[in-house]
C-alpha cells in the first residue's frame, strides 16, 4: 500500500515539478522556435507515457500485492495486446520523429541570402572574422598562423585583405538578417554555444563546420564553449551583441581589417628594425 | 486457451556429448586464487569491479562537492575536476558495469542457469580475470603517476586528449589507453567463453527458447561486446601511436599554444565514429543483462510467468542488432555531414519500439500477479521507473534537432545517469539481494535492505530528475564552475547544492549496504537452497553454495521453460525447470 502510494507520488511529483520548475530554457533569440516546439511535443508525448506506465505499475502493486491465499494468473502471452501496444508506440514515435526531421531539414538548409561570418576557437578564446566590403572572406590555413596572423588567413588572397578581424573582442550581429556561422578551430575541439540561439556545432581542427540563424531580438548574450577543450574550458567566454542594423554598421566601421592589422605589424617591425640599427 | 508451444519438446533428448572431466584444484592457491571455477572467478570479478567502483563513487562525491559549493574546497581545482569526471565515467561504464554484468553475473549465472558444470574454457576464463585485474591496476596507477590521470573526459576525444592543454598528458592518457587495450583482451577471453558455453554446454532439454531471460540478456550483450570492443581497441592503439610515435591517425595540422605541431592529415571525427561504434552498443551491453535479470526478478517475486517471453527474447535480439546502426546519434553536433542526421535519428527512434515492448511486458507481468514486495522486487520497481524516465529522455536526445540545444548540457548528464547509471545499478543491487543466498547460503538483512533501497532509489531520482532542467536552462556539462553567466539564476546554484547533499546521502546508504554484505555473511539467516521458491536451475543445485561442478553426479535435465509460476492445478506456485512433466500434464496438454 505504502509502496504503491510512493510510486504514484514519484509520477505525480515529476509532472508537478515539470509544470512549476523555475528552471526552464532561456528566452529564444533566433528563428529556431521550431526546435522549442519540437521539444514541447516530445515533452507532452513522453510525459503522458511516463505517467501512464508508472500509474499502471502503482495500481498493480496496490491491487495485486501479496496477501494470504492470493495466486497469480497464468497468462504467458497475448498477441493481440502486444501488437496493439507496438502499433501505438510506433505512432507515438512517428509523431515525434516527423516534426524533428522536418525541422532538421530546415536546420541544415542554409538560406541563399545568408551572410557568412567566421568564428574561430583556440585554447581558450574566441576570435571572429566578418567579410569586408567585397562581401566574401578570404581563404585560411592553420599553417599560416603566426603571431602576426593569429587566424591563419592567406596573405596572398585578395578577398582576405578587407576581412574584418576581431581578436578577443565581442561579436556583433544585425537583427533580422540570416547568418551562416562558419566554425573553425586551430587546436582542439570547441563548440560555439549561445543558449539563447538554440543552434550549436562543434568546431573541429582540419575542417570547417557551420550552422545558421536569424537573430530575432536585440541583446547581449554569453558565448560558452560546449565541447571539452582542456583545463580552461569553463573560462572560454565571449559575448554576442545583437543590435539594430544602423548600430551594427557604426560598430563595423570602427573594426580593423586584416590588411590594417598586418600593415600595422609590418610598420611596427620596420620601426623596431630601424630603431635598433 | 493461449497458443503456447513452450513444451513442444515433450522429452529431453539424449546427451550428445560425453561429459568432460573438470580441472580439480589441488591446493589453496588453485582453489581460491588461480581458480578455474567460474563461480570463484565471478566473485573475483565482482569484488574487483566493486572495489574500483567505490573509487569512482568517491570521485563522484568530490565532483558534487565542487559543483554544489564551487570555490569552497581548495583541494579541487579545474584540472582535478576534469580528472575526476574522466575517471568516474570510464570506471563506471567499463571497469564496473561491463565487468560486473558479464564477468560477475555472467560467470556465476550462465553455467548454473543453463545446467553446465562450468564454462567451456575454464583456463581461458581464469586468464580473463587476471588480465582484467591488470587493466584495473594500470588504470588505478594513473592516480599516482606524474601529472595524474587523464582529464580528457571519458570519451577521450582527440586532439585534446593527447595535447598539453589537458591534464594527464604525460602518463595519464598513455596508461589509460594501455589499460583499455588490456581490458579488451581480458574481456575477449571471457566473452568467447560465455558465448560458447551458452551455445554448446546447455544441459539436455535446455532449448534456447527455454533459457531464462537473464541468460538471453547476458548472451546477447556478450555477442555485442565481442563485435563492438574491437572498434575501441583499434581506436586506442591508433591514439597511442599518435601520442607516442607521432603518427596522425586522428590529428590534423594544428597549432598548440602558438606552436605549429608536426601532425597533419588525420581526422578527429574518425575517432568519434570508432569510439561511438563501440560506445553505443556499450550502452546496451550494460542494459541487456539488466533487462534480462530484471525480467527474472519480476517474474519470480510476482509469482507469475514473464509476460510475452518470446517477444521479450526477440526484443533483446532486435535491440542488440539495431544498436549497431545508431552510434552517430552521439555526434549530431560533431560536425559530421548533416545528412547523417536523418538516418541516425530514424534508427534511434525505431529502437524505442522494442524497448517500449520490454517495459510494457514488465508491467503487464505485475498485472494479476501475486506481488511479494521483497527487496529484489523493490529494486526491480525502482529500475522500471528510472529506466522509463531515462529511456524517454533518450527520445529527446535521439531526435536530431531536439538534441542540438540539449547536447553537451547537464540534460545529457542527467539522461545517461538515469538510463545507464541508476537503472542498471538498481538491477545490480536487486540481483545481489536475489542471488546472495545462493552464493553464500545466507539471506541479506531485510530491514537494512529496505532502508538501502528507499534511500538509494528516491535519492538517485532526486539527484537526476531535477538535473535535466539545469540542462534545459543551458548549463553545459564538464564545467567545474559555471561562473558568472547572465542566463543562470541564483536558484540554479541552490539546486546544485541540494543535489550535492542528496548525492552524499545516497553515498552513505551504500555504506549501509556494504555493512549488510559483510554482516550477513556471518550472521545472516540461513537461506536454504531455494529461498525465493524459484524455477530456474541455479536454485535446484544439490548444494548451496553450489560445489565445484555445480550438479553433483548427475546433470539436471530440463523439461519446461523457466517461468512455470502459479500454473493452474499445480500443487505449489512454482514448478522447477528440472521437474518432469506428469502431474501438470493436463495443463500443458491444452497448450501443446
Amino acid at each position: 500500500m505504502a509502496v504503491a502510494i510512493i510510486l504514484l507520488l514519484v509520477a505525480v511529483g515529476s509532472v508537478l515539478f515539470h509544470i512549476f520548475s523555475p528552471w526552464w530554457w532561456t528566452p529564444i533569440a533566433t528563428n529556431w522556435s521550431y526546435i522549442d516546439d519540437t521539444i514541447n511535443i516530445t515533452f507532452w508525448i513522453t510525459g503522458a507515457v511516463f505517467f501512464a506506465v508508472i500509474a499502471f505499475m502503482a495500481y498493480c502493486v496496490f491491487r495485486f500485492h501479496h496477501k494470504e491465499g492470493r495466486r497469480a494468473a497464468y497468462n504467458p502471452e497475448n498477441k493481440k495486446l502486444e501488437w496493439w501496444l507496438t502499433i501505438v508506440t510506433a505512432v507515438g514515435v512517428g509523431a515525434m520523429l516527423a516534426p524533428g526531421l522536418i525541422v532538421w531539414h530546415q536546420f541544415v538548409t542554409v538560406p541563399a541570402d545568408a551572410t557568412e561570418i567566421e568564428v574561430m576557437g583556440q585554447q581558450w578564446r574566441w576570435s571572429f572574422r566578418l567579410p569586408g566590403k567585397d562581401g566574401r572572406m578570404g581563404t585560411s590555413d592553420v599553417r599560416n598562423i603566426s603571431s602576426d596572423n593569429p587566424l591563419g588567413l592567406n596573405p596572398n588572397d585578395p578577398h582576405g585583405q578587407d576581412d574584418v578581424v576581431i581578436e578577443s573582442g565581442d561579436l556583433h550581429l544585425p537583427i533580422g538578417k540570416p547568418v551562416k556561422v562558419l566554425l573553425r578551430s586551430v587546436d582542439v575541439l570547441h563548440d560555439f554555444y549561445v543558449p539563447e540561439f538554440r543552434a550549436k556545432m562543434d568546431m573541429v581542427p582540419g575542417m570547417v563546420t557551420y550552422f545558421w540563424i536569424t537573430p530575432i531580438r536585440t541583446g547581449t548574450f554569453d558565448v560558452l564553449c560546449a565541447e571539452l577543450c582542456g583545463m580552461a574550458h569553463a573560462q572560454m567566454r565571449a559575448k554576442v551583441i545583437v543590435e539594430e542594423e544602423s548600430e551594427y554598421h557604426a560598430w563595423l566601421e570602427k573594426q580593423q581589417t586584416f590588411a590594417d592589422l598586418s600593415g600595422r605589424s609590418a610598420v611596427m617591425r620596420a620601426t623596431y628594425k630601424s630603431g635598433g640599427e | 486457451m493461449v497458443d503456447v508451444p513452450y513444451d513442444a519438446i515433450a522429452d529431453a533428448p539424449p546427451a550428445e556429448v560425453a561429459e568432460v572431466e573438470l580441472y580439480h584444484p589441488k591446493s589453496w592457491w588453485t582453489h581460491y586464487v588461480f581458480s578455474q571455477d567460474a563461480k570463484v572467478i565471478a566473485i573475483q570479478y565482482s569484488l574487483t569491479a566493486s572495489a574500483i567502483g567505490l573509487v569512482a563513487l568517491v570521485l563522484s562525491w568530490l565532483m558534487r562537492l565542487q559543483l554544489g559549493f564551487p570555490g569552497t574546497f581548495s583541494f579541487i581545482d579545474a584540472n582535478q575536476y576534469l580528472q575526476f569526471i574522466t575517471m568516474h565515467g570510464m570506471i563506471m561504464v567499463i571497469y564496473l558495469l561491463t565487468a560486473l554484468f558479464l564477468g560477475g553475473f555472467g560467470n556465476y549465472l550462465i553455467p548454473l542457469m543453463v545446467g553446465a558444470r562450468d564454462m567451456v574454457f575454464p583456463y581461458v576464463n581464469m586468464l580473463s580475470y587476471w588480465v582484467y585485474l591488470l587493466a584495473v591496476v594500470v588504470l588505478a596507477s594513473t592516480f599516482f603517476v606524474p601529472g595524474g590521470p587523464t582529464g580528457a573526459g571519458w570519451t577521450l576525444y582527440p586532439p585534446q586528449a593527447i595535447l598539453s592543454g589537458t591534464p594527464g598528458q604525460d602518463w595519464g592518457i598513455i596508461l589509460m589507453l594501455v589499460s583499455l587495450i588490456l581490458f579488451i583482451i581480458g574481456f575477449t577471453m571471457g566473452g568467447l567463453n560465455y558465448v560458447v558455453t551458452v551455445l554448446q554446454a546447455r544441459t539436455r532439454g535446455m532449448t534456447l527458447m527455454r533459457m531464462p531471460l537473464t541468460v538471453w540478456g547476458i548472451f546477447t550483450a556478450t555477442v555485442m561486446a565481442l563485435l563492438a570492443f574491437p572498434a575501441l581497441f583499434v581506436a586506442s592503439v591508433m591514439m597511442l601511436f599518435d601520442r607516442t610515435l607521432g603518427t596522425s591517425f586522428f590529428m590534423p595540422a594544428l597549432v598548440e599554444m602558438g606552436q605549429q605541431m608536426k601532425y597533419s592529415g588525420g581526422s578527429p571525427i574518425l575517432f568519434q565514429h570508432l569510439f561511438w561504434f563501440f560506445g553505443h552498443p556499450e550502452v546496451y551491453i550494460v542494459a541487456l543483462p539488466a533487462f534480462g535479470i530484471v525480467s527474472d526478478l519480476i517474474s519470480t517475486h510476482a509469482r507469475k510467468n514473464i509476460f510475452g517471453y518470446r517477444m521479450m527474447v526477440w526484443a533483446i535480439v532486435g535491440i542488440g542488432a539495431l544498436s549497431f546502426v545508431v552510434w552517430a546519434h552521439h555526434m549530431y553536433v560533431s560536425g559530421m555531414h548533416p545528412q547523417f542526421g536523418f538516418f541516425f535519428a530514424t534508427t534511434t527512434l525505431i529502437i524505442a519500439i522494442p524497448t517500449a515492448i520490454k517495459v510494457y511486458n514488465w508491467v503487464l507481468t505485475l498485472w494479476r500477479g501475486d506481488i511479494h514486495l521483497t527487496v529484489p522486487m523493490l529494486f526491480a520497481l525502482g529500475f522500471i521507473i528510472t529506466f522509463v524516465n531515462g529511456g524517454l529522455t533518450g527520445l529527446f536526445l535521439g531526435n536530431v534537432v531536439v538534441d542540438v540545444p540539449l547536447s553537451d548540457t547537464m540534460f545529457v548528464v542527467a539522461h545517461f545517469h538515469m538510463v545507464m547509471g541508476v537503472a542498471p545499478i538498481m538491477v545490480v543491487l536487486g540481483a545481489i539481494y536475489h542471488w546472495y543466498p545462493k552464493v553464500t547460503g545466507r539471506m541479506l538483512d531485510d530491514w537494512l535492505g529496505k532502508f538501502h533501497f528507499w534511500v538509494t532509489f528516491l535519492g538517485a531520482y532526486l539527484i537526476f530528475f531535477p538535473m535535466h532542467y539545469l540542462g534545459l536552462l543551458g548549463i553545459p556539462r564538464r564545467y567545474h564552475d559555471i561562473g558568472e553567466v547572465a542566463f543562470i539564476p541564483p536558484s540554479a546554484h541552490q539546486l546544485n547544492a541540494f543535489i550535492t547533499v542528496v548525492a552524499l546521502t545516497v553515498g552513505f546508504a551504500q555504506m549501509v549496504f556494504l555493512f549488510n554484505l559483510v554482516w550477513s555473511l556471518f550472521k545472516g539467516r540461513p537461506s536454504g537452497g531455494n529461498p525465493w521458491r524459484a524455477t530456474t536451475l541455479e536454485w535446484q543445485t544439490p548444494e548451496t553454495p553450489p560445489g565445484h561442478g555445480n550438479w553433483g553426479k548427475e546433470l539436471p535435465v530440463v523439461y519446461r521453460w523457466a517461468y512455470d509460476y502459479s500454473v493452474p492445478g499445480a500443487a505449489q506456485d512454482f514448478i522447477p525447470q528440472n521437474q518432469p512433466r506428469g502431474a501438470t500434464q493436463a495443463v500443458h496438454g491444452a497448450a501443446s
